[in-house]
């Protein structure tokens, strides 16, 4: 209807990734930098600001609140041409940045999986890519940003400035205050091309192996098949890459024109289904070595290609997990965590490894740490799935490991604060207005 | 990619009432990345400096504020003048302020603000304009009315009376000074994602203001009259128009 409809409903239900779990919330989207304390007028449920909804499981849902919508304060407030520094409002999408940047021979210092997240949630979870071995996460490159608490005040927060409410804030899953603008400092190139190289791998040492002589290289990550079991076990492509240094145009990104149309039926993701996907996928690279030119956006988010592919997991949704193991148990946490996701004939579709590095992130709740991180997703099939996930949460823990609460839909409120205890001097740089389902159910908070 | 266009068109000078408007501020995205200058009129002083600081960033050659109510008419000319100096003249000017009124007051005051800021304010901006770019005879004035003017609904019928006002006012004016070679375009929006129409009943599948702004900036380019955005809402509309009165009335539009 043309504008001046008189009826105005409520918005579709806000999802995460995960499309698990399912929580209502009153949706009140944010356009400019002064909305956000008069937003809150009226509301007792708390809120929550949001971008994408590109976190797995509840962190970024509030049962019975509010969720405000960042998306539509995306504007471009700065941009130094010599530095590559870029101040920009803190729902713009790293999707944006790039076509911004990347024309003018600049790149995001960190790359998520996707590009389809917000700045604001790019530093809430204080995201972590390829390179974190040698650049550290997303919070080591923004070097300030303004948070408006629900008192109205607005505080610059930088290493100088408010430092304490700039280290609880990256990481800090939103709970601190609504990011108005942030400042990232992007990365030159030359072209958008990615050296890339896959390296077959079978087993864990070879996996190892290949992480230690890869430390001089910008990107590294591995594709894990956890199908697999006897000979076959922990079998995987090592991928590796480096921004090409022969100069080629910098052309704008196309955007993606495949959406997955509808919900695929339950039963669509099977063992069998994902066991052939797996020999595929490993045998699709035929020789053990294979070295190309690759574009960024494959490289980089080759599920972004297809809009909402979440949708292939059907109505109930997928569970991801992911941990980081520290070194002095990273082996042994992997290989028995690996077999008991064997042993439990759950088929993982997207299974990534990684070793971490030693750069330390200025986020007080940050995840990751030194070690090896072990990313799975799961279809949601209550009975099966959500028994395993309470095995490798506690497998975890006993590893002196910890799970990713922005993929996390089932950890326990004592695992939370075992794998986090700095959680209650972070408690204290909390917004009282603000809160998640996330963290009502790991604090126990409103219960 | 467009840049071909990019490259062929030479850099204008802009001015944009009521530039912190969604359809507005997507237009000026545009408009910046090109390298035009820009002169952003709005009344939040906060909005208006965010969209211009997005505007230089996204390499504008130049950009100018000035945060004033347009309801006030008896300010227009002084501010409209300055702007025109500052720019170093006008060459495109894409009207754009306009408040939708709470449909469900159906008072006379209420209806006296929603048509003093769409009809009369508006009209005192064109004016001045059109007798602006008749003096230079050159120059393009895009105006943003509303597929709602195109017919009285219950629903909003003042809203649509004052965009009603502002088509038929466009659509004269054209007729006046194409000959005198000033391009006027009256363009016709159907509901489109933004600030104004959120939580509205089937927002979720209004127009993306992103592709509605590249219509309107194209259609400014080329120098259209009568452009409906987007393009099906022509046929829509001509459908809605010719619905007989006696069914219309009974029809809960």
């Amino acid at each position: 209807m043309p504008p001046g409809e008189e009826s105005r409903t409520e918005h579709p239900a806000f999802e995460s990734w995960g499309r698990y779990p399912v929580h209502q919330a009153v949706l009140k989207p944010l356009h400019w930098q002064g909305d956000f304390p008069a937003v809150l007028q009226g509301g007792n449920g708390g809120a929550l600001a949001v971008g994408l909804g590109r976190s797995y499981g509840d962190v970024c849902l509030l049962d019975g609140g509010t969720l405000l919508p960042t998306t539509a304060m995306d504007r471009l407030l700065g941009f130094d041409a010599a530095t590559g520094l870029l101040t920009a409002e803190a729902g713009i999408t790293l999707a944006q940045i790039l076509d911004f940047a990347v024309p003018r021979g600049w790149f995001l210092p960190v790359s998520p999986g996707t590009k389809y997240v917000t700045l604001g949630g790019a530093i809430a979870n204080d995201i972590h890519g390829k390179n974190h071995h040698v650049a550290g996460t997303f919070g080591c490159h923004v070097p300030a940003f303004e948070l408006v608490r629900s008192d109205g005040s607005r505080r610059i927060c930088s290493a100088k400035e408010n430092p304490e409410l700039y280290a609880a804030t990256i990481g800090g899953l939103g709970l601190t205050g609504v990011i108005t603008w942030a400042q990232l400092r992007l990365k030159p190139i030359v072209s958008r091309g990615i050296d890339y190289e896959g390296i077959q791998f079978h087993g864990i040492d070879e996996f190892l192996d290949l992480t230690s002589k890869a430390q001089h290289l910008e990107y590294t990550v591995s594709w894990v098949d956890v199908t697999s079991t006897g000979k076959n076990f922990c079998r995987g492509i090592f991928m590796q890459g480096e921004h090409s240094q022969t100069p080629a145009p910098l052309t704008v990104s196309a955007k993606p024109k495949l959406v997955f149309p509808f919900d695929a039926p339950g039963f669509a993701l099977n063992r069998a289904s994902v066991s052939a996907f797996n020999a595929l996928y490993f045998h699709k690279q035929i020789q053990p070595r294979v070295t190309a030119l690759q574009d960024y956006e494959p490289f980089f988010y080759p599920l972004d290609a297809v809009l909402h592919w979440n949708r292939m997991y059907g109505r109930r949704g997928l569970l991801q997990f992911q941990y980081v193991i520290p070194w002095e148990n990273a082996r042994e946490g992997t290989v028995a965590v690996l077999q008991e996701v064997a042993k439990s004939g759950l088929a993982s579709f997207l299974a990534v490894l990684k070793a971490f590095g030693d750069q330390p992130s200025p986020g007080m709740m940050s995840f990751p740490k030194p070690g090896i991180t072990l990313a799975l997703d799961f279809p949601i099939k209550p009975a099966k799935s959500f028994a395993l996930f309470d095995r490798l949460a506690a497998m975890t823990l006993e590893f002196g490991g910890r799970l990713y609460p922005a993929k996390d839909a089932r950890m326990t409120a004592a695992q939370f604060q075992a794998f986090y205890p700095q959680w209650q001097s972070f408690a204290r740089y909390k917004d009282p207005a603000l809160s998640s389902s996330f963290w009502k159910r790991v604090t126990g908070e409103g219960a | 990619m467009s840049t071909a266009t990019q490259q062929q068109r030479e850099p204008k000078k802009v001015l944009v009432l009521g530039a912190t408007s969604g359809i507005a501020e997507a237009c000026v995205r545009l408009w910046a990345a090109r390298g035009d200058s820009l002169f952003l009129v709005a009344r939040n002083t906060d909005k208006l400096n965010a969209v211009a600081a997005d505007g230089r960033v996204r390499g504008a050659a130049w950009v100018g504020t000035a945060a004033a109510n347009l309801d006030d008419t008896a300010a227009h000319a002084t501010l409209l003048a300055h702007a025109a100096d500052s720019l170093g003249g006008i060459e495109v000017a894409l009207l754009a302020f306009g408040v939708l009124g709470d449909s469900k007051d159906h008072s006379f005051a209420a209806a006296a603000a929603v048509l003093h800021t769409n009809l009369v304010a508006a009209a005192s901006a064109v004016l001045w304009l059109a007798d602006y770019f008749t003096a230079r005879r050159a120059g393009t004035l895009a105006v943003l009315s509303s597929v709602a003017g195109d017919r009285g609904r219950k629903s909003n019928y003042v809203y649509g009376a004052s965009k009603a006002g502002l088509s038929t006012l466009v659509d004269g004016l054209r007729n006046r000074i194409d000959r005198e070679g000033v391009r006027v375009i009256t363009i016709k929006p159907g509901p489109v994602r933004t600030a104004m129409t959120e939580g509205m009943k089937g927002s979720a599948k209004f127009a993306d203001v992103e592709k509605v702004a590249a219509t309107i900036v194209a259609a400014i380019d080329r120098g259209d009259d009568v452009v409906y955005v987007p393009g099906i809402w022509r046929w829509i509309m001509a459908v809605v128009r010719a619905i007989p009165e006696q069914v219309f009335k009974k029809l809960n539009l």
